[in-house]
Protein backbone atom coordinates (compact mmCIF):
# COMPACT_ATOMS: atom_id res chain seq x y z
CA UNK A 1 0.00 0.00 0.00
CA UNK A 2 1.52 3.09 -0.94
CA UNK A 3 1.89 5.81 1.51
CA UNK A 4 0.83 9.27 1.23
CA UNK A 5 3.16 11.89 0.48
CA UNK A 6 2.47 15.40 1.66
CA UNK A 7 4.92 18.57 1.11
CA UNK A 8 2.40 21.00 0.38
CA UNK A 9 1.36 24.54 2.39
CA UNK A 10 -1.81 24.92 4.59
CA UNK A 11 -4.24 27.55 2.40
CA UNK A 12 -5.46 28.93 6.21
CA UNK A 13 -8.83 28.10 4.92
CA UNK A 14 -10.17 29.03 8.82
CA UNK A 15 -12.67 30.28 10.42
CA UNK A 16 -14.77 32.01 7.36
CA UNK A 17 -14.54 28.79 5.43
CA UNK A 18 -15.90 27.03 8.46
CA UNK A 19 -19.15 28.85 8.63
CA UNK A 20 -19.61 28.52 4.93
CA UNK A 21 -19.06 24.55 5.38
CA UNK A 22 -21.59 24.90 7.73
CA UNK A 23 -24.01 26.76 6.24
CA UNK A 24 -23.44 25.23 2.93
CA UNK A 25 -25.04 22.00 4.39
CA UNK A 26 -28.06 23.91 6.36
CA UNK A 27 -28.48 25.46 3.46
CA UNK A 28 -28.41 22.63 0.77
CA UNK A 29 -30.15 20.42 3.89
CA UNK A 30 -32.84 22.14 4.43
CA UNK A 31 -34.22 23.03 0.88
CA UNK A 32 -33.86 19.52 0.34
CA UNK A 33 -35.87 18.11 3.23
CA UNK A 34 -38.51 20.87 2.48
CA UNK A 35 -39.05 18.83 -1.02
CA UNK A 36 -38.76 15.55 0.52
CA UNK A 37 -41.96 16.74 3.48
CA UNK A 38 -43.69 18.39 0.45
CA UNK A 39 -43.64 15.54 -2.35
CA UNK A 40 -43.41 12.26 0.11
CA UNK A 41 -45.12 13.68 3.37
CA UNK A 42 -48.67 14.59 4.41
CA UNK A 43 -50.85 17.96 3.74
CA UNK A 44 -49.98 18.46 7.74
CA UNK A 45 -46.00 18.78 6.78
CA UNK A 46 -46.05 21.82 4.54
CA UNK A 47 -45.75 23.98 7.80
CA UNK A 48 -42.22 22.32 8.10
CA UNK A 49 -41.62 22.55 4.33
CA UNK A 50 -42.37 26.03 4.52
CA UNK A 51 -39.86 26.79 6.73
CA UNK A 52 -37.07 24.64 5.82
CA UNK A 53 -37.91 26.71 2.14
CA UNK A 54 -38.30 29.67 4.33
CA UNK A 55 -34.29 29.09 5.73
CA UNK A 56 -32.77 27.59 3.10
CA UNK A 57 -32.77 31.14 1.11
CA UNK A 58 -30.89 33.41 3.88
CA UNK A 59 -28.21 30.30 4.70
CA UNK A 60 -27.71 30.47 1.16
CA UNK A 61 -27.53 34.38 0.62
CA UNK A 62 -24.47 33.91 3.39
CA UNK A 63 -22.49 31.62 1.96
CA UNK A 64 -21.16 33.87 -1.23
CA UNK A 65 -20.80 36.16 1.73
CA UNK A 66 -18.78 34.55 3.55
CA UNK A 67 -16.36 33.02 0.71
CA UNK A 68 -16.06 36.85 -0.25
CA UNK A 69 -14.66 38.00 2.74
CA UNK A 70 -12.36 35.70 2.96
CA UNK A 71 -10.42 36.35 -0.45
CA UNK A 72 -7.28 38.52 -0.08
CA UNK A 73 -8.85 40.63 -2.62
CA UNK A 74 -13.13 40.34 -2.02
CA UNK A 75 -13.73 42.85 -4.65
CA UNK A 76 -12.54 40.17 -7.31
CA UNK A 77 -15.47 37.63 -6.11
CA UNK A 78 -16.72 37.83 -9.80
CA UNK A 79 -13.78 36.50 -11.15
CA UNK A 80 -14.34 33.17 -10.57
CA UNK A 81 -17.76 33.59 -13.21
CA UNK A 82 -15.97 35.65 -15.21
CA UNK A 83 -12.73 34.79 -17.03
CA UNK A 84 -11.30 38.71 -17.40
CA UNK A 85 -8.07 37.04 -19.44
CA UNK A 86 -6.76 38.36 -22.15
CA UNK A 87 -8.70 36.94 -24.59
CA UNK A 88 -11.36 38.77 -23.36
CA UNK A 89 -14.25 38.54 -20.75
CA UNK A 90 -15.38 35.45 -21.21
CA UNK A 91 -17.56 33.20 -18.49
CA UNK A 92 -15.18 31.25 -16.32
CA UNK A 93 -16.62 26.99 -15.56
CA UNK A 94 -14.13 24.87 -14.89
CA UNK A 95 -15.64 21.37 -14.30
CA UNK A 96 -12.65 20.03 -13.04
CA UNK A 97 -12.19 22.16 -10.39
CA UNK A 98 -14.62 21.69 -7.58
CA UNK A 99 -14.17 25.80 -6.31
CA UNK A 100 -15.26 27.19 -9.93
CA UNK A 101 -18.08 24.08 -10.05
CA UNK A 102 -19.36 25.32 -6.61
CA UNK A 103 -19.34 28.35 -7.57
CA UNK A 104 -21.92 28.22 -10.02
CA UNK A 105 -23.67 25.07 -8.29
CA UNK A 106 -24.19 28.06 -5.51
CA UNK A 107 -25.35 30.75 -7.75
CA UNK A 108 -27.57 28.03 -9.37
CA UNK A 109 -28.66 26.84 -6.05
CA UNK A 110 -29.47 30.43 -5.11
CA UNK A 111 -32.06 31.35 -8.12
CA UNK A 112 -34.11 27.98 -7.40
CA UNK A 113 -33.80 28.42 -3.40
CA UNK A 114 -35.39 32.29 -4.05
CA UNK A 115 -38.01 31.35 -6.49
CA UNK A 116 -39.01 28.89 -3.65
CA UNK A 117 -38.55 31.42 -1.13
CA UNK A 118 -41.25 33.84 -3.07
CA UNK A 119 -43.45 31.01 -3.48
CA UNK A 120 -43.48 30.01 0.20
CA UNK A 121 -43.89 33.85 1.04
CA UNK A 122 -46.78 34.44 -1.11
CA UNK A 123 -48.54 31.67 0.15
CA UNK A 124 -47.95 32.81 3.78
CA UNK A 125 -50.00 35.43 2.11
CA UNK A 126 -47.32 38.19 3.21
CA UNK A 127 -47.41 40.30 0.08
CA UNK A 128 -49.92 43.17 -0.16
CA UNK A 129 -52.91 41.89 -1.69
CA UNK A 130 -53.28 40.82 -4.21
CA UNK A 131 -49.60 40.25 -4.77
CA UNK A 132 -49.52 36.93 -2.71
CA UNK A 133 -52.23 35.30 -5.10
CA UNK A 134 -50.90 35.89 -8.40
CA UNK A 135 -47.15 34.69 -7.05
CA UNK A 136 -48.06 31.80 -5.41
CA UNK A 137 -50.37 30.89 -8.77
CA UNK A 138 -46.81 31.33 -11.68
CA UNK A 139 -44.68 29.36 -8.85
CA UNK A 140 -46.72 27.10 -6.77
CA UNK A 141 -48.79 24.22 -7.89
CA UNK A 142 -47.12 21.74 -10.78
CA UNK A 143 -44.17 24.70 -11.16
CA UNK A 144 -43.17 24.79 -7.90
CA UNK A 145 -42.75 20.86 -7.68
CA UNK A 146 -40.38 20.80 -10.64
CA UNK A 147 -38.74 24.03 -9.12
CA UNK A 148 -38.29 22.10 -5.86
CA UNK A 149 -37.10 19.03 -7.70
CA UNK A 150 -34.42 20.44 -9.82
CA UNK A 151 -33.66 22.92 -6.84
CA UNK A 152 -32.56 19.62 -4.98
CA UNK A 153 -30.20 18.38 -6.93
CA UNK A 154 -28.49 21.83 -6.45
CA UNK A 155 -29.04 21.91 -2.77
CA UNK A 156 -27.63 18.17 -2.88
CA UNK A 157 -24.76 19.29 -4.72
CA UNK A 158 -23.90 22.50 -2.90
CA UNK A 159 -24.09 20.46 0.67
CA UNK A 160 -21.83 17.67 -0.94
CA UNK A 161 -19.16 19.51 -2.99
CA UNK A 162 -17.55 21.31 -0.25
CA UNK A 163 -15.85 17.85 0.58
CA UNK A 164 -14.69 17.05 -2.82
CA UNK A 165 -13.29 20.45 -2.99
CA UNK A 166 -10.88 19.62 0.41
CA UNK A 167 -10.65 16.24 -1.62
CA UNK A 168 -9.14 17.68 -4.83
CA UNK A 169 -6.01 19.16 -3.73
CA UNK A 170 -2.74 17.88 -1.94
CA UNK A 171 -3.13 18.36 1.60
CA UNK A 172 -2.53 15.49 3.99
CA UNK A 173 -5.60 14.09 5.19
CA UNK A 174 -7.97 16.51 2.66
CA UNK A 175 -6.67 14.89 -0.12
CA UNK A 176 -6.50 10.86 0.64
CA UNK A 177 -9.69 9.85 0.99
CA UNK A 178 -13.09 10.16 -1.21
CA UNK A 179 -15.13 10.04 1.71
CA UNK A 180 -15.53 13.89 2.61
CA UNK A 181 -18.15 14.76 0.32
CA UNK A 182 -20.33 12.10 1.31
CA UNK A 183 -19.38 12.76 4.84
CA UNK A 184 -20.86 16.58 4.23
CA UNK A 185 -23.94 16.08 2.53
CA UNK A 186 -24.60 13.37 5.33
CA UNK A 187 -23.79 15.35 8.17
CA UNK A 188 -25.93 18.65 6.27
CA UNK A 189 -28.65 16.83 6.08
CA UNK A 190 -28.49 15.77 9.70
CA UNK A 191 -28.12 19.62 10.76
CA UNK A 192 -30.88 20.41 8.57
CA UNK A 193 -33.05 18.21 10.49
CA UNK A 194 -32.02 19.61 13.44
CA UNK A 195 -32.14 22.81 12.62
CA UNK A 196 -35.85 22.77 11.23
CA UNK A 197 -36.93 20.73 14.54
CA UNK A 198 -35.38 23.95 16.35
CA UNK A 199 -36.69 26.67 14.51
CA UNK A 200 -40.15 24.88 14.30
CA UNK A 201 -40.98 25.59 17.80
CA UNK A 202 -41.23 29.44 16.10
CA UNK A 203 -43.82 28.24 13.62
CA UNK A 204 -47.14 27.09 14.16
CA UNK A 205 -47.70 23.92 12.56
CA UNK A 206 -44.26 22.68 12.13
CA UNK A 207 -43.91 20.31 14.79
CA UNK A 208 -46.60 17.96 13.03
CA UNK A 209 -43.31 17.01 11.30
CA UNK A 210 -41.32 16.50 14.14
CA UNK A 211 -41.11 12.91 14.14
CA UNK A 212 -40.74 11.98 10.42
CA UNK A 213 -37.69 14.20 10.55
CA UNK A 214 -36.30 12.73 13.78
CA UNK A 215 -36.96 9.47 11.94
CA UNK A 216 -35.18 10.64 8.71
CA UNK A 217 -32.43 12.13 10.90
CA UNK A 218 -31.64 8.77 11.87
CA UNK A 219 -31.20 7.24 8.50
CA UNK A 220 -29.12 10.05 7.96
CA UNK A 221 -27.11 9.53 11.28
CA UNK A 222 -26.48 6.05 9.93
CA UNK A 223 -25.27 7.01 6.77
CA UNK A 224 -23.02 9.81 8.26
CA UNK A 225 -21.49 6.80 10.48
CA UNK A 226 -20.80 5.08 7.37
CA UNK A 227 -18.87 7.54 5.79
CA UNK A 228 -17.08 8.51 8.71
CA UNK A 229 -15.62 4.63 9.20
CA UNK A 230 -14.98 4.87 5.52
CA UNK A 231 -13.26 8.28 6.09
CA UNK A 232 -10.86 6.54 8.67
CA UNK A 233 -10.29 3.34 6.48
CA UNK A 234 -9.09 5.58 3.92
CA UNK A 235 -7.03 7.48 6.22
CA UNK A 236 -5.45 4.73 7.80
CA UNK A 237 -4.75 2.95 4.49
CA UNK A 238 -2.91 6.27 3.54
CA UNK A 239 -0.91 7.01 6.78
CA UNK A 240 -2.47 10.05 7.66
CA UNK A 241 -5.31 8.32 10.24
CA UNK A 242 -3.01 9.75 13.34
CA UNK A 243 -2.30 13.11 11.90
CA UNK A 244 -5.97 13.35 11.87
CA UNK A 245 -6.65 12.48 15.02
CA UNK A 246 -3.59 14.39 16.34
CA UNK A 247 -4.74 16.03 19.71
CA UNK A 248 -6.42 18.41 20.17
CA UNK A 249 -8.69 17.84 17.14
CA UNK A 250 -9.50 14.17 18.54
CA UNK A 251 -11.59 16.05 20.79
CA UNK A 252 -13.39 17.45 17.59
CA UNK A 253 -13.67 14.24 16.44
CA UNK A 254 -15.21 13.02 19.47
CA UNK A 255 -17.88 15.55 19.65
CA UNK A 256 -18.50 15.22 15.81
CA UNK A 257 -19.17 11.21 16.61
CA UNK A 258 -20.75 11.62 20.12
CA UNK A 259 -23.50 14.24 18.49
CA UNK A 260 -24.92 11.12 16.45
CA UNK A 261 -25.66 9.29 19.66
CA UNK A 262 -28.86 10.77 19.86
CA UNK A 263 -30.59 10.29 16.19
CA UNK A 264 -29.03 6.97 16.46
CA UNK A 265 -30.89 5.90 19.40
CA UNK A 266 -33.59 6.78 17.91
CA UNK A 267 -32.95 4.56 15.10
CA UNK A 268 -32.25 1.54 17.98
CA UNK A 269 -35.28 2.20 19.50
CA UNK A 270 -36.14 5.70 21.02
CA UNK A 271 -34.95 8.22 23.57
CA UNK A 272 -32.01 7.76 26.05
CA UNK A 273 -31.83 5.64 28.91
CA UNK A 274 -31.65 7.93 31.95
CA UNK A 275 -31.91 6.61 35.41
CA UNK A 276 -34.17 8.13 38.03
CA UNK A 277 -33.80 8.59 41.91
CA UNK A 278 -36.92 6.28 42.44
CA UNK A 279 -38.48 2.91 43.20
CA UNK A 280 -38.33 2.39 39.27
CA UNK A 281 -35.16 0.91 38.25
CA UNK A 282 -34.71 2.96 35.05
CA UNK A 283 -37.28 5.37 33.30
CA UNK A 284 -37.25 6.23 29.47
CA UNK A 285 -37.58 9.79 29.19
CA UNK A 286 -37.51 12.19 25.72
CA UNK A 287 -34.02 14.36 26.24
CA UNK A 288 -35.58 17.92 25.29
CA UNK A 289 -35.99 18.08 21.60
CA UNK A 290 -34.52 21.45 21.51
CA UNK A 291 -30.96 20.29 23.15
CA UNK A 292 -30.74 17.17 21.29
CA UNK A 293 -30.96 19.73 18.28
CA UNK A 294 -28.39 22.01 19.18
CA UNK A 295 -26.24 18.92 20.27
CA UNK A 296 -26.47 17.73 16.58
CA UNK A 297 -25.82 20.98 15.42
CA UNK A 298 -22.64 21.48 17.40
CA UNK A 299 -21.43 17.95 16.09
CA UNK A 300 -22.32 19.53 12.43
CA UNK A 301 -19.72 22.44 13.12
CA UNK A 302 -17.08 19.90 15.13
CA UNK A 303 -16.62 17.43 11.89
CA UNK A 304 -16.11 20.38 9.64
CA UNK A 305 -13.49 22.23 12.19
CA UNK A 306 -11.85 18.47 12.61
CA UNK A 307 -11.54 17.49 9.15
CA UNK A 308 -10.21 21.72 8.30
CA UNK A 309 -8.23 21.74 11.41
CA UNK A 310 -6.27 18.01 11.30
CA UNK A 311 -5.03 18.80 7.94
CA UNK A 312 -3.70 22.31 8.59
CA UNK A 313 -2.83 22.16 12.37
CA UNK B 1 5.24 30.27 -28.79
CA UNK B 2 8.77 31.19 -27.45
CA UNK B 3 10.91 28.57 -26.75
CA UNK B 4 10.36 26.92 -23.84
CA UNK B 5 12.51 28.40 -21.31
CA UNK B 6 13.94 26.94 -17.85
CA UNK B 7 15.94 26.33 -14.87
CA UNK B 8 18.41 23.38 -14.53
CA UNK B 9 19.62 23.34 -10.63
CA UNK B 10 22.63 21.23 -10.28
CA UNK B 11 22.66 20.82 -6.39
CA UNK B 12 25.99 18.94 -6.78
CA UNK B 13 27.68 22.45 -7.15
CA UNK B 14 25.46 24.35 -4.98
CA UNK B 15 27.28 25.97 -1.83
CA UNK B 16 24.80 27.30 -0.09
CA UNK B 17 25.58 30.94 -0.43
CA UNK B 18 22.00 31.81 -1.16
CA UNK B 19 22.91 34.68 -3.65
CA UNK B 20 19.70 33.18 -5.41
CA UNK B 21 17.71 34.31 -2.79
CA UNK B 22 18.90 37.84 -2.32
CA UNK B 23 19.01 38.47 -6.25
CA UNK B 24 15.61 37.32 -6.15
CA UNK B 25 14.63 39.60 -3.54
CA UNK B 26 16.15 42.44 -4.82
CA UNK B 27 14.66 42.13 -8.39
CA UNK B 28 11.29 41.13 -7.33
CA UNK B 29 11.19 43.62 -4.29
CA UNK B 30 10.35 41.15 -1.83
CA UNK B 31 11.55 42.30 1.64
CA UNK B 32 11.26 39.09 2.95
CA UNK B 33 9.97 37.66 6.32
CA UNK B 34 10.71 39.21 9.68
CA UNK B 35 14.26 37.26 10.69
CA UNK B 36 13.70 34.39 12.71
CA UNK B 37 16.18 31.52 14.27
CA UNK B 38 15.06 28.73 12.64
CA UNK B 39 17.02 26.29 14.71
CA UNK B 40 17.62 24.61 11.13
CA UNK B 41 21.20 24.45 10.35
CA UNK B 42 22.35 27.52 8.11
CA UNK B 43 18.31 28.50 7.15
CA UNK B 44 16.91 31.43 8.40
CA UNK B 45 14.58 31.22 5.31
CA UNK B 46 12.49 28.89 6.33
CA UNK B 47 10.21 27.58 3.06
CA UNK B 48 9.39 29.29 -0.26
CA UNK B 49 6.41 31.60 0.16
CA UNK B 50 4.81 34.64 -1.15
CA UNK B 51 8.53 36.93 -0.07
CA UNK B 52 10.55 33.76 -0.15
CA UNK B 53 10.53 32.76 -4.29
CA UNK B 54 13.79 30.70 -3.97
CA UNK B 55 15.13 29.19 -0.71
CA UNK B 56 18.82 27.35 -0.52
CA UNK B 57 17.68 24.00 1.76
CA UNK B 58 20.44 22.72 3.93
CA UNK B 59 19.88 19.26 4.36
CA UNK B 60 21.80 17.79 7.29
CA UNK B 61 22.45 14.02 6.18
CA UNK B 62 25.05 11.59 7.83
CA UNK B 63 24.32 9.15 5.34
CA UNK B 64 26.80 11.41 3.30
CA UNK B 65 29.83 12.28 6.16
CA UNK B 66 32.74 10.80 5.05
CA UNK B 67 36.09 10.53 6.70
CA UNK B 68 36.77 13.56 5.51
CA UNK B 69 33.90 15.24 7.63
CA UNK B 70 34.14 13.30 10.68
CA UNK B 71 37.79 14.36 11.09
CA UNK B 72 37.02 17.94 11.70
CA UNK B 73 33.44 16.83 13.86
CA UNK B 74 31.99 18.46 10.87
CA UNK B 75 28.43 18.33 9.39
CA UNK B 76 27.74 16.69 5.66
CA UNK B 77 25.21 19.16 4.10
CA UNK B 78 23.04 18.68 0.54
CA UNK B 79 22.09 21.98 -0.43
CA UNK B 80 19.51 22.89 -2.85
CA UNK B 81 18.05 26.16 -4.43
CA UNK B 82 14.68 25.42 -4.54
CA UNK B 83 12.09 27.10 -6.46
CA UNK B 84 9.00 26.59 -8.28
CA UNK B 85 9.00 24.01 -10.77
CA UNK B 86 6.38 25.39 -13.05
CA UNK B 87 5.20 21.87 -13.82
CA UNK B 88 4.08 20.64 -17.29
CA UNK B 89 0.80 19.51 -15.23
CA UNK B 90 0.30 22.33 -12.99
CA UNK B 91 -1.53 21.40 -10.20
CA UNK B 92 -1.94 24.98 -9.09
CA UNK B 93 -3.29 25.96 -12.78
CA UNK B 94 -5.57 23.29 -12.71
CA UNK B 95 -7.63 24.26 -9.47
CA UNK B 96 -7.29 28.06 -9.91
CA UNK B 97 -10.78 28.73 -10.46
CA UNK B 98 -10.17 32.27 -11.94
CA UNK B 99 -7.90 31.28 -14.81
CA UNK B 100 -5.47 33.62 -13.17
CA UNK B 101 -2.64 30.94 -13.52
CA UNK B 102 -1.63 30.64 -17.06
CA UNK B 103 1.82 29.31 -18.98
CA UNK B 104 3.57 32.30 -20.93
CA UNK B 105 4.89 32.04 -24.06
CA UNK B 106 7.99 31.22 -22.61
CA UNK B 107 5.88 27.92 -21.22
CA UNK B 108 6.21 28.96 -17.30
CA UNK B 109 4.18 29.03 -15.07
CA UNK B 110 2.66 32.71 -14.03
CA UNK B 111 0.18 33.90 -11.41
CA UNK B 112 -1.26 36.88 -12.94
CA UNK B 113 -1.83 39.15 -10.36
CA UNK B 114 -4.44 41.32 -12.07
CA UNK B 115 -7.12 38.18 -12.28
CA UNK B 116 -6.03 36.24 -8.88
CA UNK B 117 -8.54 36.59 -6.29
CA UNK B 118 -6.57 35.48 -2.95
CA UNK B 119 -8.83 32.27 -2.76
CA UNK B 120 -5.75 30.40 -2.19
CA UNK B 121 -6.69 26.89 -3.46
CA UNK B 122 -3.46 26.88 -5.28
CA UNK B 123 -1.40 27.11 -2.05
CA UNK B 124 -3.53 23.86 -1.11
CA UNK B 125 -2.83 21.96 -4.57
CA UNK B 126 0.78 22.88 -4.65
CA UNK B 127 2.69 19.63 -4.06
CA UNK B 128 6.25 21.51 -3.68
CA UNK B 129 4.68 23.91 -1.08
CA UNK B 130 5.69 26.99 -4.03
CA UNK B 131 2.63 29.63 -3.26
CA UNK B 132 2.44 31.44 -0.91
CA UNK B 133 -0.09 33.92 0.16
CA UNK B 134 0.80 37.67 0.33
CA UNK B 135 -0.83 39.70 2.78
CA UNK B 136 0.35 42.78 1.05
CA UNK B 137 -1.06 42.03 -2.00
CA UNK B 138 -4.12 39.71 -1.29
CA UNK B 139 -2.38 37.36 -4.23
CA UNK B 140 -1.05 34.08 -4.07
CA UNK B 141 2.62 34.44 -5.18
CA UNK B 142 5.65 32.30 -6.21
CA UNK B 143 8.49 32.51 -8.83
CA UNK B 144 7.83 34.07 -12.63
CA UNK B 145 10.80 32.58 -13.89
CA UNK B 146 11.42 36.11 -13.97
CA UNK B 147 8.61 36.93 -16.51
CA UNK B 148 9.58 40.48 -16.90
CA UNK B 149 13.57 40.09 -17.80
CA UNK B 150 12.66 37.10 -20.12
CA UNK B 151 10.51 39.78 -21.90
CA UNK B 152 13.40 41.52 -22.39
CA UNK B 153 16.03 39.02 -22.91
CA UNK B 154 17.69 39.03 -20.33
CA UNK B 155 18.40 35.80 -17.62
CA UNK B 156 16.17 35.51 -14.87
CA UNK B 157 17.82 36.79 -11.54
CA UNK B 158 18.87 34.16 -9.50
CA UNK B 159 20.71 32.82 -12.17
CA UNK B 160 22.24 35.67 -13.14
CA UNK B 161 24.04 35.54 -9.65
CA UNK B 162 25.00 31.95 -8.71
CA UNK B 163 28.30 32.34 -8.70
CA UNK B 164 28.84 28.47 -9.17
CA UNK B 165 26.42 28.16 -12.12
CA UNK B 166 24.19 25.62 -10.04
CA UNK B 167 21.21 27.80 -11.08
CA UNK B 168 21.35 27.59 -14.92
CA UNK B 169 19.08 29.21 -17.39
CA UNK B 170 17.99 28.56 -20.99
CA UNK B 171 15.96 26.83 -23.76
CA UNK B 172 14.94 23.99 -22.08
CA UNK B 173 15.96 21.31 -24.44
CA UNK B 174 20.09 22.58 -24.09
CA UNK B 175 19.49 22.74 -20.22
CA UNK B 176 18.55 18.51 -20.39
CA UNK B 177 21.06 17.47 -22.85
CA UNK B 178 23.49 19.83 -20.18
CA UNK B 179 21.54 17.69 -17.30
CA UNK B 180 22.38 14.35 -19.08
CA UNK B 181 26.31 15.20 -19.37
CA UNK B 182 26.20 16.62 -16.14
CA UNK B 183 24.67 13.04 -14.78
CA UNK B 184 27.13 10.96 -16.88
CA UNK B 185 30.09 12.52 -14.95
CA UNK B 186 28.93 12.46 -11.72
CA UNK B 187 28.19 8.71 -12.34
CA UNK B 188 31.12 7.73 -13.76
CA UNK B 189 33.23 9.79 -10.73
CA UNK B 190 31.31 7.31 -8.39
CA UNK B 191 28.08 9.22 -7.55
CA UNK B 192 26.26 6.81 -7.92
CA UNK B 193 22.61 8.35 -6.28
CA UNK B 194 22.95 11.12 -8.90
CA UNK B 195 20.03 11.31 -10.16
CA UNK B 196 18.10 14.07 -12.45
CA UNK B 197 14.77 15.35 -10.52
CA UNK B 198 11.78 16.13 -13.77
CA UNK B 199 13.92 16.17 -16.71
CA UNK B 200 11.66 13.52 -18.68
CA UNK B 201 8.09 13.92 -18.83
CA UNK B 202 6.99 10.74 -17.52
CA UNK B 203 8.85 11.23 -14.23
CA UNK B 204 6.92 14.04 -12.49
CA UNK B 205 3.64 16.24 -13.45
CA UNK B 206 4.70 15.62 -17.15
CA UNK B 207 8.03 17.07 -16.54
CA UNK B 208 9.72 20.28 -14.66
CA UNK B 209 10.75 23.24 -16.23
CA UNK B 210 12.96 24.08 -13.38
CA UNK B 211 14.34 20.51 -13.01
CA UNK B 212 16.99 19.27 -10.86
CA UNK B 213 19.51 17.11 -10.55
CA UNK B 214 19.77 15.83 -6.84
CA UNK B 215 22.74 14.00 -5.35
CA UNK B 216 20.01 11.27 -3.75
CA UNK B 217 16.18 10.29 -3.24
CA UNK B 218 14.05 12.91 -3.96
CA UNK B 219 12.42 12.34 -0.54
CA UNK B 220 15.43 13.30 0.73
CA UNK B 221 15.20 17.04 -0.20
CA UNK B 222 11.45 16.87 0.08
CA UNK B 223 9.95 16.23 -3.05
CA UNK B 224 7.45 13.86 -3.52
CA UNK B 225 8.53 10.84 -5.84
CA UNK B 226 6.41 9.65 -9.02
CA UNK B 227 4.14 7.39 -7.24
CA UNK B 228 3.01 10.11 -5.08
CA UNK B 229 3.23 13.36 -7.61
CA UNK B 230 -0.26 13.03 -8.14
CA UNK B 231 -2.67 15.93 -9.63
CA UNK B 232 -5.96 17.25 -7.16
CA UNK B 233 -8.15 16.30 -10.44
CA UNK B 234 -7.44 12.42 -9.12
CA UNK B 235 -10.16 12.47 -6.21
CA UNK B 236 -12.64 14.22 -8.72
CA UNK B 237 -14.46 11.02 -9.37
CA UNK B 238 -14.12 9.11 -6.50
CA UNK B 239 -15.16 12.70 -4.50
CA UNK B 240 -18.52 13.28 -6.46
CA UNK B 241 -19.14 9.49 -6.52
CA UNK B 242 -19.20 9.61 -2.68
CA UNK B 243 -21.87 12.61 -2.75
CA UNK B 244 -24.04 10.61 -5.44
CA UNK B 245 -24.03 7.74 -3.25
CA UNK B 246 -24.87 9.88 0.04
CA UNK B 247 -27.46 11.57 -2.33
CA UNK B 248 -29.16 8.46 -3.13
CA UNK B 249 -29.20 6.82 0.15
CA UNK B 250 -30.05 9.84 2.01
CA UNK B 251 -33.21 9.81 -0.29
CA UNK B 252 -34.03 6.49 0.23
CA UNK B 253 -33.68 6.41 3.99
CA UNK B 254 -35.84 9.44 4.00
CA UNK B 255 -38.29 7.76 1.58
CA UNK B 256 -38.29 5.22 4.23
CA UNK B 257 -38.89 7.23 7.42
CA UNK B 258 -42.02 8.81 5.64
CA UNK B 259 -43.32 5.45 4.85
CA UNK B 260 -42.57 3.70 8.38
CA UNK B 261 -44.78 6.76 9.60
CA UNK B 262 -47.77 5.89 7.05
CA UNK B 263 -47.63 2.20 8.18
CA UNK B 264 -47.32 3.10 11.66
CA UNK B 265 -49.86 0.46 13.46
CA UNK B 266 -52.77 1.72 14.64
CA UNK B 267 -51.47 0.95 18.48
CA UNK B 268 -49.33 3.78 17.85
CA UNK B 269 -51.07 6.76 17.22
CA UNK B 270 -49.55 9.58 15.19
CA UNK B 271 -49.00 12.89 16.89
CA UNK B 272 -52.03 15.17 16.82
CA UNK B 273 -50.46 17.93 13.97
CA UNK B 274 -51.03 21.11 15.13
CA UNK B 275 -53.88 23.26 13.38
CA UNK B 276 -52.26 24.57 10.15
CA UNK B 277 -52.26 28.69 10.33
CA UNK B 278 -50.41 31.59 9.25
CA UNK B 279 -50.16 34.79 10.82
CA UNK B 280 -51.94 36.45 7.97
CA UNK B 281 -54.86 33.53 8.32
CA UNK B 282 -54.38 32.28 4.88
CA UNK B 283 -52.02 29.09 3.90
CA UNK B 284 -52.94 25.54 3.10
CA UNK B 285 -52.87 26.88 -1.12
CA UNK B 286 -50.27 24.14 -2.08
Amino acid sequence: MLLAVHYAQPPEWRWYILAYFLLAGLAGGSYALGTMLRLWGRPSDEQAARLCFLMALPLTILCPLLLTVDLGHPLRFWHMLIDTGIAGPALNFKYWSPMSLGAWGLLVFGVFAALTFLEVVALDRRYPYPLSGFVARVLGGRAGRVVNVIGTVFALFVAGYTGVLLSVSNQPVWSDSYALGGLFLASGLSGAAALVTLCGRWRLGAEASDDVLHDADSYFAVLEVAFLVALFVTLAFAGQLARALMPPWVVLWAFAVLSLVPPLAGRLGGGLVVGSGGTAAIQRVRVSGTAVAVFVLVGVVALRAAVLWSSQG
Amino acid sequence: MAQAKGFFTDTSVCIGCKACEVACKEWNQLTGNPPAFLADSFDNTGRLDAENWRHVKFIENDAHLTAATTAGDGQAWLMMSDVCKHCQQASCAEVCPTNAIIRTEFDTVFIQQDTCNGCRNCIAACPYGVIGFSEKTGTARKCTLCYDRLQNDMTPACAKACPTQSIQFGDLSDLQTAADKRLAQLRQAGFTNAQLYGRDPDQVYGGLNSFFLLMDRPEVYGLPTGESARLPSRNNVGGYLGVAIAGALALIGAMLAFRRRRERPAGDPEPEPEPVRTPAGGGGES
